[in-house]
């Protein structure tokens, strides 16, 4: 009784979900998003995708495989039941006056093309037997159902971003071939949808058998590991913009400029626990410093080139950085946050008084900001300065990386435990966290100044707090305190919504209901950051053999 | 300020708004001693500690450790001028191992700039070597060889304790001072512990300054005994001095009258063995 009370309320809520995702217009527009093309649209998934959900979580504790099995089934019905009733009342009832994605074109698509009626029970059906697949795969064995998951989401991937990587595929022979079987010019054919169902399925199932062999890696391996998909990674995003063009040029770039600031954000809220709202004030510190002492306009001061200016951005940000941290050295946790949301505000709104408009250009901006030169090459279009991004990432990244394993930084993650202990162990509390405002400023500016250099010009509009909510919600999503999740938060949250233009207006609706999620089931974040070995591994560098171990 | 003595506080007072934590608390604590405080809840025993270690700032009344005066000082101050403690409920940094719990007890001993971490000079590297070497030592010495790695909340309750110890350790300080090393602790945990301390003491070369709830641990290992009740020194002594004492009997007691001979025998059980040889 009890599992099926709670079977029927799990499909009430996915149900409702559904509900919610169609009158808000987010089903209709995945429509025009074709996977298969011709026979699946994204709209299409995200509906299975419910089902399949509600059936799974539906099944969760009910004991016996039947009981499982039933309880999906019921779930998946009742949230069918939910969507075949929104379906029928779009029908009958006129709701668009108050709800103007309740189109016919979304009826047409909850109706799978049929009449209301057969198209109510359809849903039903399809509720009914998408729960119950559910369910089973939540009882199949554990690398099947990777491995039918890794498939599906491989088909997915290649049939969403068909564009982009067909753009990659512009070639003769034999990657010309396999675009061909793969793809039409609209999108994934069914032949290719199978064959990558079947690769991506396939490579699953065979890497779970081989790890499952009895072989727990060792920490060198796991290492070596860890290293080369590193490697994989970065000539990844070395070759993207070449194969793929301008726009995933400026993608890249901007995912670039928004691990700069997670790195240096990383700094201040993962490691010392510094919780920082104000953030985009030292980005937009190093965009004016990088402004105004390049800018050939009248207002540009010495007119130095991007070189030049860099440096003495990156320093004047860490200056900014000092100056932020002083007044609220005192104020912690809650109270530090609102106390930097001020700071950043005002910041801010000085670029934007009258009182600062002569130096710094009021509403105007500055204008007319060199692109930096090496040599006689001009890093002038955003994939060249993508690189420059890139390099700098890379260099920002190695800081902190060594940072986090030094004297310093483990005085910061003492601090983000329990500061008076920090204190009481000789740890000086003005010192560390200056210096964490100051280097966490240092990369943002760094940030700011390429973010500078690449629009040619700089607007106080574009330093909102919206940014510093961005990169707060990247370190979450990647793991508070971790690198590789830094790098794995921006492309998930700044990457992705780029990609999915479309979906533009919905972007925060994502970003919530991602940070949701993974409060609620990764809180740690999709790369967590991990516990370092110490006691079995030298400190880097050291010289001695662990022979000096013995008490003396 | 006689040589002999390691801290010495003067007419030590600590209010929180209405209320005396301490009242003209004199304390001397003598180098090398185990020196005991003990009293009733609420006595006012941790807030002795908050004034040293200038967690909390004393209202009134002098702190002097090795002849320089420390109230006023941060706490930071005071850690380099080499005082270190443990806490009543175990303040570990959680999220961290407990080799780098230690580490970060290092801090003081540590000679290295962040820039040089950044660029990983050879100066950074011999230090940080150092420092690990120092850290699996004292990870030895505490018990926990082979459990460094693990973050400090999966430690079970008594590597908790004696990680907090060895961390306060870290700091080299001349006085530790620990406050209810053994509470929580069946008896026998309790006696594992006690030996740990003397052990403390006899390679480190230390003064202990301790608060204790459990008589028998502090009547069988002390030097001296400060008895406090609400917020006042009432006796001071050898542990066999404190143990006969009208006063101290009654502050445990409650009673101000003469306490009923069996309470008073009950009393007296609690505060000691020795007692009942009198
Ligand atoms: N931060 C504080 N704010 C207000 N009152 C406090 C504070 N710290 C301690 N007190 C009060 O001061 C008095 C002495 O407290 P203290 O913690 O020193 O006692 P204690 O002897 O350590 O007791 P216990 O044996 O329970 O640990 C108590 O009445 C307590 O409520
Ligand atoms: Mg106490």
């Amino acid at each position: 009784m009890k599992t099926l009370t709670k079977a029927a309320t799990t499909g009430l809520l996915f149900g409702v979900g559904g509900v919610y995702l169609a009158l808000v217009g987010l089903l209709e527009m995945m429509q025009a998003r074709p996977i298969v093309f011709g026979a699946v649209n994204l709209g299409q998934a995200v509906l299975a995708l419910l089902a399949l959900a509600c059936g799974v979580v539906a099944a969760r504790d009910a004991g016996p495989a039947f009981a499982r099995a039933g309880a999906g089934l019921l779930g998946g019905l009742v949230a069918g039941a939910l969507m075949a009733l929104l379906q029928v009342i779009v029908a009958t009832v006129p709701l668009q006056g108050m709800f103007i994605a309740a189109s016919p074109a979304l009826r047409n698509m909850l109706a799978f093309g049929f009449a209301p009626g057969p198209g109510a029970l359809a849903m039903l059906l399809g509720g009914g037997i998408g729960g119950l697949a559910g369910a089973v795969l939540a009882v199949t064995l554990p690398s099947l159902r990777r491995a039918i998951v890794a498939g599906a989401a491989a088909v997915v991937i290649a049939g969403v971003f068909q564009e982009l990587i067909q753009l990659m595929m512009q070639y003769e022979g034999i990657i010309g071939w396999i675009r061909d079987f793969v793809y039409t010019w609209q999108g994934l054919r069914p032949q290719g949808a199978v064959a990558i169902f079947v690769i991506a399925g396939g490579t699953s199932l065979v890497l779970s058998h081989r790890s499952s062999a009895d072989h727990v890696p060792s920490p060198d391996e796991r290492r070596r590991r860890r290293f080369i998909s590193a490697g994989v990674a970065l000539l990844v995003l070395v070759l993207m913009p070449l194969l793929a063009g301008a726009y995933i040029g400026e993608v890249l770039m901007l995912v670039g400029l928004y691990i700069l600031m997670g790195m240096g954000l990383n700094l201040e809220v993962g490691l010392a626990g510094l919780l920082d709202l104000g953030f985009v004030a030292f980005f937009a510190v190093g965009a004016y410093t990088t402004a105004l002492l390049t800018s050939g306009s009248s207002i540009g001061l010495l007119h130095l080139s991007y070189w030049e200016a860099m440096p003495i951005a990156v320093l004047i940000s860490i200056l900014g950085g000092v100056l932020f941290g002083l007044p609220v050295l005192g104020v912690r946790g809650d109270y530090l946050a609102v106390a930097t949301l001020g700071l950043g505000e005002i910041v801010r709104i000085v670029v934007l008084s009258d009182f600062a408009a002569p130096l710094l250009g009021g509403p105007q901006g500055v204008l007319d900001i060199p692109k930096p030169s090496i040599g006689s090459f001009e890093l002038g279009s955003p994939v060249k300065l993508f690189y420059l991004t890139l390099v700098c990432a890379g260099v920002a990244a190695f800081i902190a990386w060594r940072l986090e394993n030094s004297r310093l930084g483990r005085a910061w993650e003492a601090l983000r435990d329990d500061e008076d202990v920090a204190q009481a162990l000789g740890v000086n509390l003005i010192r560390s966290k200056l210096l964490a405002y100051g280097l966490g400023a240092a990369f943002a500016g760094l940030g700011g100044s390429i973010f500078a250099t690449m629009l040619g010009s700089v607007y106080p509009s574009s330093f909102q707090l919206l940014i510093s909510i961005n990169v707060l919600a990247l370190i979450i999503v990647g793991g508070m305190g971790s690198l590789p999740g830094v790098v794995l938060g921006a492309i998930a949250l700044i990457g992705l919504p780029e990609l999915l233009r479309e979906f533009g207006e919905y972007r925060y609706l994502f970003y919530g209901a991602a940070l949701i999620v993974m409060m609620r089931w990764k809180p740690e974040g999709l790369w967590p950051s991990e516990v370092r070995s110490r006691e079995l591994h030298a400190a880097a560098g050291e010289a001695e053999p662990v022979a000096a171990m013995e008490p003396g | 300020m006689a040589e002999a003595s390691l801290l010495l506080c003067r007419r030590l007072t600590r209010r929180f708004g209405g209320i005396a934590a301490l009242t003209d608390l004199d304390l001397e604590v003598a180098a090398g001693a185990i020196h005991s405080i003990i009293g009733p809840n609420g006595a006012g025993k941790t807030t002795v500690f908050n004034c040293i270690t200038q967690n909390l700032s004393p209202t009134s009344g002098e702190v002097w450790f090795r002849s320089e005066r420390i109230d006023g000082l941060t706490p930071d101050r005071v850690a380099a001028a080499g005082i270190s403690r443990t806490y009543q409920n175990i303040r570990l940094f959680r999220n961290i191992t407990a080799i780098e719990n230690l580490l970060v007890g290092m801090h003081l001993h540590v000679h290295s700039h962040w820039w040089g971490a950044v660029l990983g000079t050879p100066h950074t590297r011999r230090e940080e070597a150092r420092a690990h070497a120092e850290a699996l030592k004292l990870l030895h010495f505490i018990d926990l060889a082979g459990r460094g790695d693990l973050l400090a909340r999966n430690l079970a309750y008594g590597e908790q304790r004696r990680l907090e110890i060895g961390r306060a350790l870290a700091t080299r300080p001349k006085l530790l001072l620990l406050d209810e090393p053994t509470a929580g602790m069946n008896p026998h945990e309790t006696s594992r512990m006690m030996a740990f301390i003397q052990r403390v003491r006899a390679e480190f070369d230390i003064t202990i300054l301790l608060i204790e709830h459990q008589m028998r641990v502090v009547m069988g290992m002390s030097d001296r005994v400060t008895v406090l009740d609400h917020g006042a020194k009432i006796a001071e002594g050898t542990p066999a001095e404190v143990q006969g004492d009208p006063a101290v009997i009654e502050a445990y007691l409650g009673v101000k009258s003469a306490a009923p001979a069996a309470a008073r025998d009950h009393a007296a059980s609690l505060l000691g063995a020795a007692a009942s040889e009198r």
